[in-house]
């Protein structure tokens, strides 16, 4: 029996050696894990983008809990009414501290500086979660959430989506609210985190008569595609 | 912990406010919005402005 390995002989031409030279070429652990940030980091508009994540893991703890002991618990028992309506609160949260992220952001123009792809992904995780509460609210079983099916479904049927997307499917609804949806919201947070850590935080304006140094430390190198204010 | 589940099972949380009966809405012309949520929009254009103007506390500088 041979056991000795086979010599690699020619070029890296498979395409997990392409993506692992493009991933340590886009995100190099420095990168991802930065160690320091730039000076203007310090102000309260850059912390709501963490505070909708932090919101976002406690509606994924609170949901895997009601999972796990089910609706017979969660309607009827006291910690379990608890854990229902946290759920349900740390999605309001999550719709505030996202929605004031969202405004800061477009206030900053923060698609600056080749940062395109990081807005989009940032919008269309927005247009996931709103998906997600509809369904969630779908998911409540009780005249509440009637009312909202047979109200949604007209909207639904007039833009032509009705038959693939049945908001009367009690278990459609159910399972896009408790699978497909929370796994593409995490799926595209992962992806618009990591291409924040790849461009790096978007700078504020500069303020009349100040100079880049003002605002962009040395030990920062310079965004200057991002200065300039014109998007890619 | 304990402590915080005998308040939720003694229901105190939830008498805090009591939502059983229907919303208040207000209506300009076309355009009506219940209570709940004006007050939710009116709380996060607060937070926002807040953001903006309280200052951030300085942390290590190196």
């Amino acid at each position: 029996m041979k056991t000795e390995t086979e010599p690699v002989t020619g070029a890296d031409t498979t395409w997990t050696g392409a993506i692992g030279r493009r991933l340590t070429r886009e995100l190099p652990p420095e990168k991802v894990f930065p160690g320091r940030q730039p000076v203007y980091v310090q102000s309260w508009t850059y912390v709501f983008g963490v505070l909708t994540i932090a919101a976002f893991v406690v509606i994924l703890v609170s949901g895997v809990w009601l999972s796990l002991l089910g609706p017979a618990w969660w309607h009827t028992s006291k910690v379990g009414l608890f854990v229902n309506s946290l759920h349900f609160w740390s999605v309001e949260l999550f719709f505030v501290v996202m929605v004031v992220h969202l405004w800061g952001k477009f206030f900053m123009a923060a698609w600056r500086g080749k940062r395109a792809m990081t807005w989009m992904t940032g919008a269309l995780a927005f247009l996931l979660s709103i998906g997600c509460a509809f369904t969630g609210y779908l998911s409540q079983q009780n005249f509440a959430s009637q009312w909202i099916a047979s109200e949604g479904k007209d909207g639904m049927n007039s833009v032509g989506v009705g038959a693939f997307f049945n908001v009367l499917n009690f278990g459609q609804m159910f399972m896009w609210h408790i699978l497909l949806l929370p796994v593409g919201i995490g799926a595209l947070t992962v992806i618009h985190v990591l291409m924040v850590r790849r461009r790096g935080v978007v700078p504020p304006y500069l303020a009349k008569n100040q100079a880049p140094s003002d605002v962009l430390p040395e030990r920062i190198p310079a965004d200057t595609e991002a200065q300039d204010g014109g998007a890619r | 912990m304990g402590s915080l589940f005998a308040l939720i099972r003694s229901g105190i949380l939830g008498a805090a406010v009591n939502l059983d009966h229907p919303t208040t809405y207000f209506h300009w012309g076309w355009f009506s919005i219940s209570v709940a949520n004006l007050v939710v929009i009116l709380v996060m254009i607060v937070v926002f402005l807040l953001a903006l103007f309280v200052p951030f506390p300085k942390g290590r500088q190196s």
